[in-house]
């Protein structure tokens, strides 16, 4: 019977090989359609079976991930959810993962190939895996102040710091809380979705880095720029600031918000010009220049390109091809010149950095688990917007504008203000945007502020000062007293 | 002669104890990294685990007193099958536990148990190589073996005793205590048909009518194979269980080849089976769904085909090399404890863990049928060769069914799955092989055959 038992031995042994290989299909090579088909519960349970790395603002987490007991180890939950909701965004087991939490994913998550060592120790010492953690620039004082500050009006906050391109403060309002998205409950989640999304008032939006609007009177900065770099001009030329000026080839006269020239004699000094927002001087001194200098000064300042900040702001747009009605329009901001929040502060923070702009940036620093230091994010020098000789000339002008100009809400005592307020008209209806940027130095330190309150109300230049100027100053004091 | 045979029986037994420290050390090791890795230990543990310490060293001395020269590899690859089974039930056991924390969901924890069956195992290895010192012994009960066999396999339908899980009537309870009858078919069997099948392979062998190189049995000559697939069919019908009668069925078929050199039992064997499937097709509901499952188990994937699909999933996310022992998903399988404790090895061991433990059960298969080689007589030949078989065929089906090669059905994983009947059973088997591969090598020792 030998022969016999060597055939079944041959069989048996055949079909175990048989298994082996069938398994080889299911293990090797339909594995990754399998983990990713769409039932597969397991991956999910994996990213929520690891503690996610907190997101740090100072040394206080503003995202972190909390035990639940259920099925899913761990859920998302956010302190002061609304305030940071433009930087952390959310992490929804139903819509995926927004701003940070998507950008940083594998690092919060625990997959990032630097965070390899990490993972070998917590493997060595038998401790959990958990992710790597995101440290903000956003100063948390600041933060709160300016988001109260808005009271729920629609708009945004940004403030910088000019020396390195930290921003420090990023508030988009109304706002959202990313845990009403983020929770273990899909129903609830999909529920709280459908209302922010039906809402009118785009809460999800990031305004300050996604939104442009004309930037209105603020931009008269750019020109301003330009016009000191042309060389022809300084702040005490006088150029004429009557109270309306004809617009080339149009039977269209542009006039100023007061209604009367901007002095007396009808001709003022190009500091005079920016302290009481002359349009009429500003109109004349764009068509002067030209819009191809205006443009190019704009581009120093960061117009026409997006930043990653790592979360990718909207390109601001000084458009090409004007005219010289148009360039007059856009001299003062209007026509089809628009700016995103973080635009504006960033032409301010080359005005008050001695003309260098810098690239502004939300992460301070990515970390281990045990906050061992992995990356720290290194000033970027996006090169010289302004002469600095110019930018000195320019920040002065800015600081009478406070004191003897139309940003008299800017003022906060004992620090060194200079601003620039805007007030946008919409081309619709709608009541204007009102537009503040501010640059304050306080003990050798500077910070810069834009605020944008979306249809803030006035029809005059006054509003940007009533409406935007305080938030800007409140901010300031947030920052320094 | 007598120094010869001292020699051979002293290297056997040291390559055992070898082997069988070596494997105790790699699940302990397993067992390290279980605990380590959930970051969990049930205090009991500590006991269970001396206790299977000393059971399995106790079991390798007693092999050296009472069955010295018998095959060194078997005894350390059961006990290590059997011990990587526990941890991987202790491992489960810890993921309900934690899960219940939270749930507030009663658990059953089942890795003491399965311990305390493992060394209820290793002692009834005992008992049979105490009891039994010549393996042609068990030959004079064929017919004893035939009765109980039947008995066994019919119990389950006794009013009152028989319970029906998950479908399928193969257990029967006395209070609270619950086994499957069927386990112990898969002893008694093996006896019956080695007894039966070496008392009359003479005439059974004298096919000679032929017909396109297939000869055409008489129908004096059909009467056994008809009566084993009656009895197979029957067991399909009563205890809905496509896999035990397969296992019986192919056991007889394979055995009846072998004891009659006449291909045309496996021909047969082959049509035969295949008519009482289709049979089953068409007439059982639950053997229809679980073909259609089989064909596309995603289309079920929430309900019917669920446990499958999460199977697969689970290989799928263990890939070449798993997620590490303790660091899976594994726990989402239903019955992964038992049924589909080779899909918890899969997802946390991976491919490489899987085909490490298949090769193990190869070698396991492989050493029964050398020993049926070395074995001279006929009963002996075919009684290991038929245990080689059950252990094979066992594999096969709850492999291939779990990894979707054949449809599902109930049958369990030798020594891995959590269960106590299967286990006893496994381990009497072992107990037989080593009998018979010991009575063998002290027949050939003489000769100068001991290898």
């Amino acid at each position: 019977m030998n022969h016999q038992i060597r055939r079944i031995a041959g069989l048996l042994t055949a079909v175990m090989l048989l298994l082996i290989g069938n398994l080889s299909l299911t293990q090797v090579f339909q594995a990754d359609e399998l983990r990713l088909h769409q039932d597969n519960t397991r991956l999910l349970l994996e990213e929520y079976g690891r503690e996610r790395g907190s997101i740090l603002v100072g040394d206080k987490p503003v995202a972190r991930s909390v035990k639940t007991g259920g099925t899913l180890a761990y859920e998302r939950q956010y302190v002061d959810g609304e305030m940071y909701a433009p930087a952390t965004g959310f992490y929804s087991l139903v819509y995926g993962a927004t701003g940070l939490e998507r950008i940083y994913n594998a690092l919060l998550s625990g997959r990032d190939d630097r965070l390899a060592v990490d993972r070998l120790q917590q493997l060595l010492a038998g401790r959990e895996a958990r992710g790597g953690v995101v440290t903000l620039t956003l100063n948390a004082k600041m933060q709160k102040v300016a988001f109260n500050a808005m009271a729920g009006r629609a708009g945004s906050v940004v403030a910088l710091d000019p020396a390195t391109g930290e921003i420090l403060t990023l508030v988009s309002t109304p706002s959202y809380d990313p845990t009403t998205l983020s929770i273990n409950q899909p129903a609830s989640v999909r529920k709280a979705y459908e209302a922010l999304l039906a809402d009118p008032k785009e809460p999800m939006m990031n305004r300050p880095l996604t939104k442009t609007l004309p930037p209105g009177s603020t931009f008269k900065l750019v020109v301003a720029a330009a016009a000191l770099a042309s060389g022809k001009y300084s702040a005490d030329t006088l150029i004429p600031g009557p109270a309306t000026i004809k617009l080339p080839n149009s039977t269209k006269r542009l006039g100023n918000w007061q209604g009367t020239a901007c002095s007396p004699s009808g001709k003022v000094t190009l500091r005079r010009a920016l302290e009481v927002s002359c349009n009429t001087a500003f109109a004349w001194l764009g068509m002067q220049l030209g819009a191809d200098a205006i443009s190019a000064q704009a581009e120093k300042f960061g117009f026409n390109q997006s930043f990653t900040t790592p979360l990718v702001s909207a390109s601001s747009v000084f458009p090409a091809g004007l005219d010289d009605a148009q360039t007059a329009m856009s001299s003062i901001g209007q026509f089809d010149v628009r700016a995103t929040t973080l635009q504006m502060a960033m032409v301010t923070s080359a005005i008050t950095n001695n003309g260098v702009l810098m690239k502004p940036f939300l992460v301070k620093d990515i970390r281990t688990s045990e906050l061992g230091l992995l990356e720290s994010t290194s000033p970027i020098n996006l090169g010289q917007a302004q002469d600095p000789a110019q930018s000195k000339a320019l920040l002065d002008m800015m600081r009478s504008v406070v004191t003897d100009g139309t940003a008299s809400s800017g003022l906060v005592k004992g620090v060194l203000v200079g601003a620039k307020t805007g007030t946008a008209e919409t081309g619709t209806t709608a009541l204007p945007h009102a537009w503040f940027v501010a640059t304050a130095t306080y003990q050798g330190r500077s910070i810069v502020v834009a605020v944008v309150v979306e249809n803030g109300g006035g029809e005059t230049e006054v509003s940007g000062n009533r409406i935007a100027g305080p938030i800007a100053a409140k901010v300031i004091k947030a920052a320094f007293l | 002669m007598t120094t010869l045979q001292f020699k051979v029986r002293n290297h056997r037994r040291e390559v055992e104890l070898f082997l069988l420290l070596l494997f105790l050390g790699i699940a302990k090791l397993a067992l390290f990294i279980v605990e380590n890795a959930t970051g969990f230990v049930i205090p009991t543990s500590g006991y269970i685990q001396i206790a299977i310490l000393v059971s399995v060293i106790v079991g390798h001395f007693f092999i050296r007193a009472v069955a010295s020269s018998a095959d060194p590899f078997i005894y350390p690859i059961a006990v290590f099958l059997n011990l990587l089974g526990i941890v991987m039930i202790h491992r489960l056991d810890i993921a309900d536990h934690i899960r219940s924390q939270s749930s507030g969901a009663k658990v059953s924890i089942e890795a003491p148990s399965q311990s305390t069956w493992l060394i209820l195992g290793v002692a009834a290895f005992g008992v049979i190589l105490i009891l039994l010192r010549d393996h042609r012994q068990l030959q004079r009960y064929t017919f004893t073996a035939m009765v109980a066999g039947l008995v066994l396999l019919l119990l389950p339908l006794i009013p009152g005793l028989g319970a029906t899980v998950n479908g399928a009537r193969l257990w029967i309870r006395i209070g609270s205590q619950s086994f499957q009858p069927a386990e112990f078919a898969k002893i008694v069997l093996p006896i019956f048909f080695a007894g039966y099948l070496a008392r009359n392979r003479a005439s059974m062998a004298a096919i000679k009518n032929r017909w396109l190189g297939i000869g055409i049995p008489r129908a004096r000559e059909l009467g056994p194979i008809a009566l084993a697939w009656m009895l197979s069919i029957l067991v399909l019908i009563s205890q809905r269980d496509l896999g035990t009668s397969l296992l019986f069925f192919g056991l007889f078929v394979g055995l009846l080849y072998m004891a009659t050199g006449q291909r045309t039992w496996l021909v047969l064997g082959a049509l035969l089976f295949s008519v009482g499937a289709t049979v089953a097709y068409f007439l059982f509901s639950h053997v229809r769904l679980r073909t259609t499952v089989w064909l596309d188990p995603f289309a079920y994937s929430s309900d019917e085909g669920y446990q499958l699909v999460q199977a697969l999933y689970g290989f799928a996310s263990g890939g070449i090399f798993g997620r590490g022992f303790g660091q899976g998903y594994s726990w989402l399988v239903p019955y992964a404890k038992s049924d589909f404790i080779l899909a918890s090895f899969g997802e946390e061991l991976g491919y490489a863990g899987l085909v490490a433990i298949t090769l193990l059960y190869v070698f396991l298969v492989q050493r029964a049928l050398r020993i049926a080689l070395a074995t001279r007589d006929d009963f002996g030949q075919l009684l290991s060769t038929g245990i080689g078989l059950v252990l094979g065929l066992q594999i096969f089906v709850v492999f291939g069914g779990v990894t979707r090669l054949i449809p599902l059905t109930g049958l369990t994983t030798p020594f891995l799955a959590a269960g106590g009947s299967a286990l006893i059973s496994n381990w009497i088997m072992i107990a037989l092989l080593l009998r018979i591969s010991h009575t063998s090598a002290l027949l050939n020792a003489p000769s100068g055959d001991a290898q």
